[in-house]
């Protein structure tokens, strides 16, 4: 494959690159974020765990020492299904403390000290640096495997220049979009993206790879299980010691190193995420590795003998003529290295421009020019140029060691590296007694055994360290061989220096922590991370305090009331065996102040105000959001208070609407009681007067008939009246037995027209009738539907004023109810007091022939309630006119 | 009492020929209304000594015809008995309001009616 095409291949996958996270980071920045954020996203931005040391290095591994290359997929896939509980904590500190960088977590858990930041920043950029000229070499090595003729010869002229142009492209490209802005969550939407999308071609190509080699190199599953057992792979035995300790490593290295830190903490955008990933990642970690040993085995078996096992997966392709898989293959490990360089060299100068660059230029200029956005372009040309300075490095190294060691040899040094900073972060967000000092001591026990015993020597014999010093120890001090400490020899040198840094380093961490005292700083920090999931700040602790009684009894007047803080500040005096208001601003007083403040305007308030005043402390980034927090919950409740009141305005309208209605129906009780008292009074007063003056004076018989005639008639009204309102009340409480019977409805009417007629019988009235249409049995209280129709027909006979009166009764059956109409000829009744006759005591004319005390209708109307019917006026009929509508059966 | 002039205004018409009855005994002169309408211009034409009023007519309320008496001159000082079915306090305050010169719950004794307008006849004479 003509050298021109593969460059010309690379140049516009880099093009597509570019174009991907260019759209990725419009899109997140128009709002459109989207699946941007999704957790497939988020796992496979994790993919940058395998770098071109896993695409290329695992087949090399595998061929040199078997099975081993296993314990690096194994210690992150241990860490994701086993220990996830961690991730989620890392990654909610990670979000609740806006840490930007793993050099940043440690610094800010160990109370924002920066030589801390400054520690784990040297230390990153010092195990990253190989790892990037890594990178860089496998990158170069594959161009090589494609411009030479013979799969075995990988000499380049030029291979300096091809690794001198990959570091600048990847410089620019990281500039570009790693520094576009300096958010506080230091997010990289287009980079992400575009780490996706290389674990996507990474994964593909080394499947394609897989699946050339065991069904179109090899015969297929049970060809290749036959040549693995052949080969030496199988001969491999698992040493326990080293089995463990390099799975140790790589699970350490999964939470420590800077770039696996910053896709996974920094740039994760939904804590929720982590559990998906907790399934998926070790899920493509298995199928990233699922080839390898068919890949070693095949590749050991046809290539020539003394051809890099490393190139495998490039190789096979090629002398097998399948050139295009054999580019597939190429772009997968190019993918491999440049998400590896790019994630790392962002991580790796964020930390050195948060951490040394920034630091160290307001330190320079302090006093001076401190405007905030100043400050911010320096941030952003630091961190640029320390984009530049750590590839450079990386190229330098790369320059310098020319490919010294095999790939994985390089990698497991960097993994030990990074695992120095474990004991400090897990212990960091563990446990609240981690001290500065402890953390301090530790990093730099672990760093210093790290460098010597391993970082050193990997420059091989003569590199950095002499082969004497190697051999006997430095001064001859034969207990400080870099390889044997303690006169411990035998070990394999990698695990020798784990066991070492990491036993050491983690006993230091323990024995500075016990011996030193957290400031208060820390403390607070200290709280924040190993409580992050109770999220309530907690008792900061004021140990040294600048704040004036004075102000703070001020403060406390504005919040709390004169009175009460008067009271309470005098009562904190007594206690100091002071007199007066003001007592010593004692930490413990304080402490109490801050508690009493905090029951009325929340603690994070309370500790930010009380902060303020007493100088010292500064109010942190989570302060405020607590401070935001209550202030929300504040505003719920005002919510919650308005929607009671709103509540209370309901009830008090529905109380006065009761109250009105009460009142009504009181009015009403009053005219009904007056109106009774009335009705009684008015024949008793004729009683009374007539027996009076039949008692006193002699009469002419004729005269004491008349008047004794009248007392009789008088008392039989009373009668009636009386009797009308028991039936009414009866009935208006609904408490009537019916007596339910069947009568035909015309036997009925006719009944009731017979007895209506002693109703001024002296009158011509003429009732016209159809008989044929009355003639129907109904099923109800045939009494009282019989004393409606009295009713109805007797004030026909009391109030039609026509000459000559008639009454018409007209029977309609509609379905199952019966409808009787009772239409009379005269003047009817005017419409606006249709609507009072079936009111009680409405009678709408002079009393003297009416005879009652005008409660038929209003009896009427009960009664009809009472059989499931009803009873109306008719308007329109020419005279006064009722309907009856009856149901034919009355429904029990 | 004789030669007196006395207007009934009730409705209920046993009542009016119980107190007719009563009255005429003394010797006074007793003319019956059955309804108010037109109140003022009977009593203009009848110019009575003495009128009864009862409070509740069908048509309109003795109260309000009393109002009207009293807004006119030549009734302003002419004496009224009130007479009502209902009895309550409230009734008796409102006669009192409206100017009535005296005030009878029904039912009463005839001797007590007699007596309140024999007073009222002497006073307004």
């Amino acid at each position: 494959m003509p050298f021109n095409i593969l460059v010309a291949v690379s140049l516009l996958y880099v093009v597509v690159l570019f174009g991907v996270a260019f759209v990725a980071e419009r899109r997140a920045r128009g709002g459109l974020a989207g699946w941007l954020r999704s957790p497939l996203v988020y796992t496979l931005s994790l993919s940058i765990y395998c770098t071109a040391w896993t695409f290329y290095g695992a087949v090399g591994y595998a061929a040199r020492s078997g099975l081993e290359f296993l314990t690096i997929y194994l210690g992150p896939t241990l860490v994701f299904v086993g220990w996830w509980w961690v991730l989620r904590k890392l990654v909610r500190i990670g979000r609740a403390q806006r840490v930007t960088s793993i050099a940043d977590l440690i610094s800010s858990r160990y109370g924002k000290s920066n030589f801390l930041g400054v520690l784990v920043t040297l230390m990153a950029v010092l195990a990253s640096t190989p790892y990037i000229a890594l990178q860089l070499q496998s990158v170069t090595l594959s161009f090589g495997v494609f411009a030479s003729d013979t799969p075995e010869g990988w000499a380049l002229p030029d291979q300096g220049a091809t690794a001198l142009w990959l570091a600048a492209g990847l410089t620019l490209f990281t500039i570009l979009f790693g520094t576009r802005n300096l958010d506080a969550n230091e997010r990289h939407h287009g980079i992400v993206m575009a780490i996706a999308v290389e674990a996507v071609v990474k994964l593909v190509a080394l499947l394609a790879v897989g699946i050339f080699v065991v069904w179109g190199v090899a015969g297929g599953v049970a060809d290749v299980l036959a040549r693995i057992d052949a080969s030496a792979i199988s001969d491999w035995n698992l040493k326990p010691g080293r089995w463990a300790g390099l799975t140790f490593v790589s699970a350490a290295a999964i939470l420590t190193l800077p770039r696996m830190f910053q896709v996974m903490v920094v740039e994760n955008a939904d804590e929720r995420h982590v559990a998906t990933a907790s399934w998926a990642f070790p899920l493509y970690l298995m199928l990233m590795s699922l080839f390898v040993v068919p890949i070693a085995v095949v590749g050991l078996e046809i290539m020539p003998a003394g051809s890099n096992p490393d190139l495998f997966v490039l190789t096979i392709p090629l002398s097998a003529g399948a050139g295009k898989l054999a580019l597939l293959a190429f772009l997968g490990g190019f993918s491999s290295a440049t998400s590896m360089v790019i994630v790392a060299a962002i991580a790796l100068a964020t930390m050195v421009s948060n951490h040394i660059v920034t630091p160290l230029w307001l330190a320079l200029r302090v006093g001076s020019a401190r405007a905030p956005g100043d400050v911010r372009g320096i941030v952003l040309m630091s961190r640029r140029l320390s984009i530049g300075a750590v590839l450079a490095l990386g190229y330098t190294y790369y320059h310098l060691s020319g490919g010294s060691a095999a790939l994985a040899a390089i990698g497991l040094i960097s993994f030990v590296g990074a695992a120095q900073v474990l004991p400090a972060m897990i212990g960091g967000i563990y446990w609240r007694g981690a001290t500065h000092v402890g953390a301090a001591m530790g990093l730099i026990t672990g760093f210093g055994i790290w460098l010597y015993c391993l970082f050193l020597p990997s420059f091989g014999a003569d590199g950095l360290i002499s082969t004497q010093v190697m051999a006997e120890g430095p001064f001859g001090i034969g207990w400080l061989r870099p390889q044997a400490l303690f006169g411990i020899v035998g070990l394999d040198p990698l695990l020798h220096a784990l066991f070492w840094s990491i036993l050491l380093n983690t006993a230091t961490f323990l024995i500075g922590s016990l011996a030193s005292f957290p400031g208060p700083m820390e403390r607070l920090q200290g709280v924040a991370f190993v409580n992050i999931f109770d999220q309530s700040s907690g008792p900061g602790g004021w140990v040294k305090s600048a704040a004036e009684a004075e102000d703070l009894l001020s403060m406390s007047q504005r919040i709390l009331g004169p009175e009460e803080a008067q009271r309470f500040f005098q009562a904190q005096a007594a206690a100091q065996g002071k007199l007066g208001f003001l007592p010593d601003p004692t930490p413990d007083f304080i402490a109490r102040l801050e508690r009493q403040l905090a029951g009325s305007v929340g603690a994070a308030t309370s500790h930010a105000m009380i902060a303020q005043l007493s100088g010292g402390a500064t109010v942190s980034v989570q302060d405020l959001i607590a401070v935001a927090g209550e202030a929300q919950q504040i505003k719920e409740y005002s919510a919650q208070l308005e929607a009671k009141s709103d509540e209370l305005a309901r009830t008090a309208r529905a109380l006065r609407e009761a109250n009105d209605k009460l009142t009504d129906l009181s009015v009403q009780k009053d005219a009904f009681l007056s109106q009774i008292s009335h009705e009684l009074r008015t024949p008793m007063t004729s009683i009374r007067a007539f027996s009076e003056i039949l008692m006193e004076v002699d009469l002419p018989d004729e005269m004491r008939t008349k008047y004794a005639g009248i007392i009789h008639d008088e008392t039989r009204r009373l009668t009636r009246l009386l009797d009308d309102l028991l039936d009414l009340s009866v009935l208006e409480n609904r408490r009537v037995q019916s007596n339910i019977g069947v009568a035909n409805l015309h036997d009925l009417l006719s009944k009731a027209v017979t007895s209506a007629s002693n109703t001024r019988p002296d009158r011509a009235f003429v009732v016209q009738r159809d008989a044929a249409s009355e003639h129907m049995p109904v099923f109800t209280d045939t009494d009282r539907l019989l004393q409606v129709f009295i009713n109805i027909v007797s004030n026909a006979r009391k109030y039609c004023d026509a000459e000559r009166a008639v009454l018409r009764i007209e029977v309609k059956k509609r379905g199952r109810i019966v409808e009787i109409d009772f239409i009379d000829n005269g003047s009817g009744i005017p419409k606006k007091s249709q609507a009072l006759i079936f009111e009680k005591f409405a009678r709408l004319t002079d009393t003297s022939h009416a005879g009652g005390a005008g409660l038929g209708l209003a009896i009427c109307r009960e009664i009809m309630a009472n059989l499931g019917g009803s009873i109306d006026y008719l308007p329109g009929q020419g005279g006064a006119a009722f309907r009856v509508r009856l149901p034919l059966k009355r429904a029990s | 009492m004789r030669d007196k002039h006395i207007v009934l205004i009730e409705d209920e018409p046993n009542i009016a020929e119980a107190i007719r009855f009563i009255l005429s005994r003394e010797g006074v002169r007793v003319t019956h209304h059955a309804s108010g309408a037109g109140a003022l211009a009977m009593l203009q034409a009848e110019r009575p000594d003495v009128l009864v009023l009862d409070l509740m007519l069908p048509d309109r309320s003795g109260l309000e015809i009393l109002a009207e008496l009293r807004a006119a001159p030549a009734f302003a000082a002419l004496p009224v008995l009130m007479l009502t079915a209902r009895g309550q306090n409230r009734d008796r305050e409102a006669a009192e309001r409206a100017g009535a010169s005296a005030f009878l719950a029904k039912p009463f004794a005839n001797a007590d009616l007699l007596a309140v307008v024999r007073e009222l006849a002497r006073g307004g004479a």
